[in-house]
């Protein structure tokens, strides 16, 4: 695992306006779990280097969404000006905690914030692709349509997987749901499941919250924060 | 031989030697854990030392904020790579805590309120290492940093100093908390950069 890596860029495609999902070939990637990640790092010719983590989004391979910060040191750098042909290195995969294995058989409970978004897909991809029947459930916060990810993807029926969208600021004409902050009535009604939540911390925080309230055992919920805290 | 990645420049902040290999500076104070956040109410809140012969050392939140304090300015370094210089907390020293404490025990489980767990060794505890702490830059710890109170061990990746915390079990053999069992490294010394357990 403490190996580095060369990875290249094999593909990109732009998720929405400010984040991109980038493709790597990684000869000798030994595989991982949905929810892990890796450490990556980006040396510049005089030999300075930066090293941040990102959640693997696929089951398979090397595939990251990056979410374009504006100040950012590495961010810009990955959205905006690496090419396929372009290498970088990488570790991983990293985490045993976060994480989801097909043979698991309890229902699944995913709650994504924004960004958070990333390992809860792999999470919903590793089921598709192992054909596993485990019944899911997706509750993603998202400020504004412009800022979903994996759109069309979501979209599309998946057989043993329910997604609601959750708008915060504005939602696109005719949905359903005004748009607002997550709510217990987002989350319920309370059915026994395995809760993985991920998103900026203070959306984690309210919905760990909000999932204790609706009566989940702590024990059962994983959450993922990152992000600067609102205190 | 390092990989060059075309076209990245990045920003040089200047280099720090306070800085540990890996680690970047951070303007705010990100937030890494596991699960819900336990909210502890005080009149119910207690630290204990349990020793490896049995004897429980016990005290209320009262008690614990009635102690001689220190005031520490430390540098926090997070294993996910950042870094925070210079941060101030109030908290009680451990030497104090441990000062009727009989022991030979080697090693210590730190465990907290929500479950958390992680070991270190006894020696890391003490000789001025270590604290209890209960305030961050003049305010009382919030729950999401780990109030009411969490373990303050600053020469130690972040993971370390467990949020919540709740009590310290003596034992004789070293004994792996979460995040040790979880892929991190047992030790966890930002300056070997021991960041996994393969490090």
């Amino acid at each position: 695992m403490t190996r580095w890596r060369v990875a290249r860029l094999v593909k990109v495609r732009d998720e929405n306006p400010s984040a991109r999902t980038l493709v790597f070939d990684v000869p000798g990637w030994p595989g991982h779990l949905a929810g892990q990640h890796v450490d990556v790092k980006l040396t510049a010719e005089d030999g300075y280097s930066a090293r941040r983590s990102y959640s693997l989004a696929g089951p398979e391979g090397v595939e990251l969404t990056v979410q374009r910060v504006p100040d950012g040191e590495v961010s810009p750098y990955l959205t905006l000006d690496m090419e396929p042909g372009d290498e970088l290195e990488l570790r991983g995969p990293v985490g045993g905690w976060f994480v989801w294995r097909p043979d698991g058989p309890a229902p699944v409970l995913l709650v994504a914030g924004g960004a958070g978004i990333v390992p809860l897909m792999a999470m919903v991809r590793a089921r598709r692709a192992a054909g596993a029947d485990t019944p899911f459930r997706l509750v993603y916060a998202v400020r504004s349509p412009e800022r979903l990810y994996y759109a069309d993807e979501l979209a599309r029926p998946d057989p043993g997987v329910s997604v609601s969208l959750a708008y915060t600021r504005r939602a696109p004409e005719g949905h359903p749901r005004p748009p607002g902050r997550l709510t217990a009535a987002d989350l319920g009604p309370y059915g026994e499941a395995d809760c993985y939540v991920c998103g900026p911390t203070g959306f984690v925080e309210a919905a760990a919250a909000l999932l204790v309230e609706l009566g989940h055992d702590p024990a059962r919920i994983k959450t993922e924060r990152f992000g600067p805290t609102g205190d | 031989m390092s990989t060059f990645t075309r076209g990245f420049r990045g920003r040089r902040r200047g280099e720090d030697d306070r800085l540990p290999p890996g680690q970047y500076l951070a303007e705010d104070f990100p937030v890494l854990s596991a699960g819900p956040t336990p909210h502890v109410p005080l009149d119910r809140w207690e630290f204990t030392i349990d020793t490896e012969a049995g004897q429980t050392h016990r005290w209320t939140w009262r008690e614990l904020t009635a102690l001689p304090y220190e005031e520490p300015a430390v540098d926090i370094h997070c294993v996910t790579s950042w870094s925070k210089l210079g941060t101030t907390w109030r908290g009680v020293s451990l030497d104090v805590l441990f000062e009727d404490v009989e022991t030979t025990a080697d090693y210590a489980l730190v465990h907290s309120y929500g479950g958390y767990t992680t070991n270190l060794p006894l020696d890391d505890l003490l000789d001025g290492k270590a604290w209890i702490a209960y305030r961050y830059e003049g305010e009382d710890l919030t729950p999401s940093h780990g109030g009411p109170a969490r373990l303050l061990v600053p020469h130690l990746y972040f993971w370390k100093s467990a949020k919540w915390v709740r009590g310290i079990r003596l034992l004789t053999e070293d004994w792996p908390g979460f995040w040790e069992t979880a892929g991190y490294h047992n030790y966890g010394d930002p300056w070997r950069e021991q960041r996994y357990a393969d490090d």
